[in-house]
């Protein structure tokens, strides 16, 4: 007797909603960022549960994808921080307000 | 007591552990580390499904590679440590901690119901089970990824190509002579020449 698909959509909704709720409250930008890559995790986790659901290896051949582009996301996010903390010597994004003068 | 449950037991607890310890953790460092934890968790999670090759790559890419990248990032910017308490908007944390409590149960609502609704179609399980011992996680994963998933794998290296040209551009520190080139002041030599 396995483990039902059910509780790993459980555990891989709470994380995700967990993730939402850190991308809103925290201030930090590469903060904010490592909560984008817990929701990203919650759903590699959702897709692996389908693909044993369903019995083909499809759905982990989606996590690959799901890995290529956070990795080139944290890539060219971090690059884009580092430039902002360059110039405002923060990565509080409260701060980065330049757009609204 | 079946192995299998005490694990994903363990499992569970420690993914969601970690998750919520990243909210409430003041600093960067130990929100990298807890995301580590949660991701090492996840991997156990991939054993446990028989998705043996992503939870390598899991640990590997994840775990390894990316968080590497942010904890040099956050060394390198020696973050501010202390998380700012200044609400711009009044009541932001609230609203957002309520919606997401909305959130989670819907999630968990959908995650209920939409296993009992996919659990019609036959036994996945010892279809993969079966796949994972005839050719073998890594070919059955290869032979998709190359056949099916061809054109998407070719578009990701595109991707990666992109991200990596567009990161060249942005770490890119402009020189004070390439910046007054830029702006159309002729540089010293060729008003000599």
């Amino acid at each position: 007797m396995s483990v039902a698909p059910g509780f790993y959509l459980v555990l891989a909704g709470l994380m995700f909603a967990i993730g939402v709720v850190g991308v809103l409250v925290r201030r930090n930008a590469i903060v904010i960022f490592m909560f984008v890559e817990l929701m990203l995790n919650a759903v590699n986790l959702i897709f692996v549960t389908f693909a044993r659901q369903q019995g083909t290896v499809d759905g982990q051949v989606l996590v690959f994808f799901v890995l290529v582009v956070a990795a080139a996301e944290v890539v060219v996010g971090l690059g884009i921080i580092s430039l902002i903390f360059r110039y405002r010597v923060s990565s509080n994004v409260d701060e980065i307000n330049l757009l609204k003068r | 007591m079946n192995l299998e449950v005490v694990i994903f037991g363990v499992m569970f607890v420690v993914a969601l552990g970690c998750s919520l310890a990243m909210l409430f953790a003041p600093n960067a460092v130990h929100v990298a580390l807890f995301l580590v934890g949660a991701q090492m968790a996840l991997a156990l999670a991939f054993l446990l499904q028989g998705a043996f090759f992503v939870a390598a790559i899991q640990i590997i890419v994840y775990a390894g590679a990316i968080m590497v990248l942010f904890l040099f990032v956050i060394m390198l910017l020696g973050i501010d440590l202390r998380e700012s308490l200044i609400e711009p908007l009044t009541g932001q944390r609230g609203v957002a901690l309520g919606l997401g409590a909305v959130l989670a149960v819907g999630l968990v609502f959908v995650g209920v119901q939409g296993a009992d609704l996919a659990a019609g179609g036959g036994d996945g399980a010892a279809a993969l089970t079966e796949l994972n011992q005839g050719p073998g996680n890594v070919k059955a994963l290869a032979r998709a990824l190359f056949s099916r998933y061809l054109l998407p794998f070719e578009v990701t290296s595109i991707l990666l190509v992109v991200a990596m040209v567009g990161v060249m551009v942005l770490a890119r520190r402009i020189s004070a002579v390439e910046n007054d080139r830029r702006a159309g002041v002729p540089a010293a030599e060729e008003e000599a020449a």
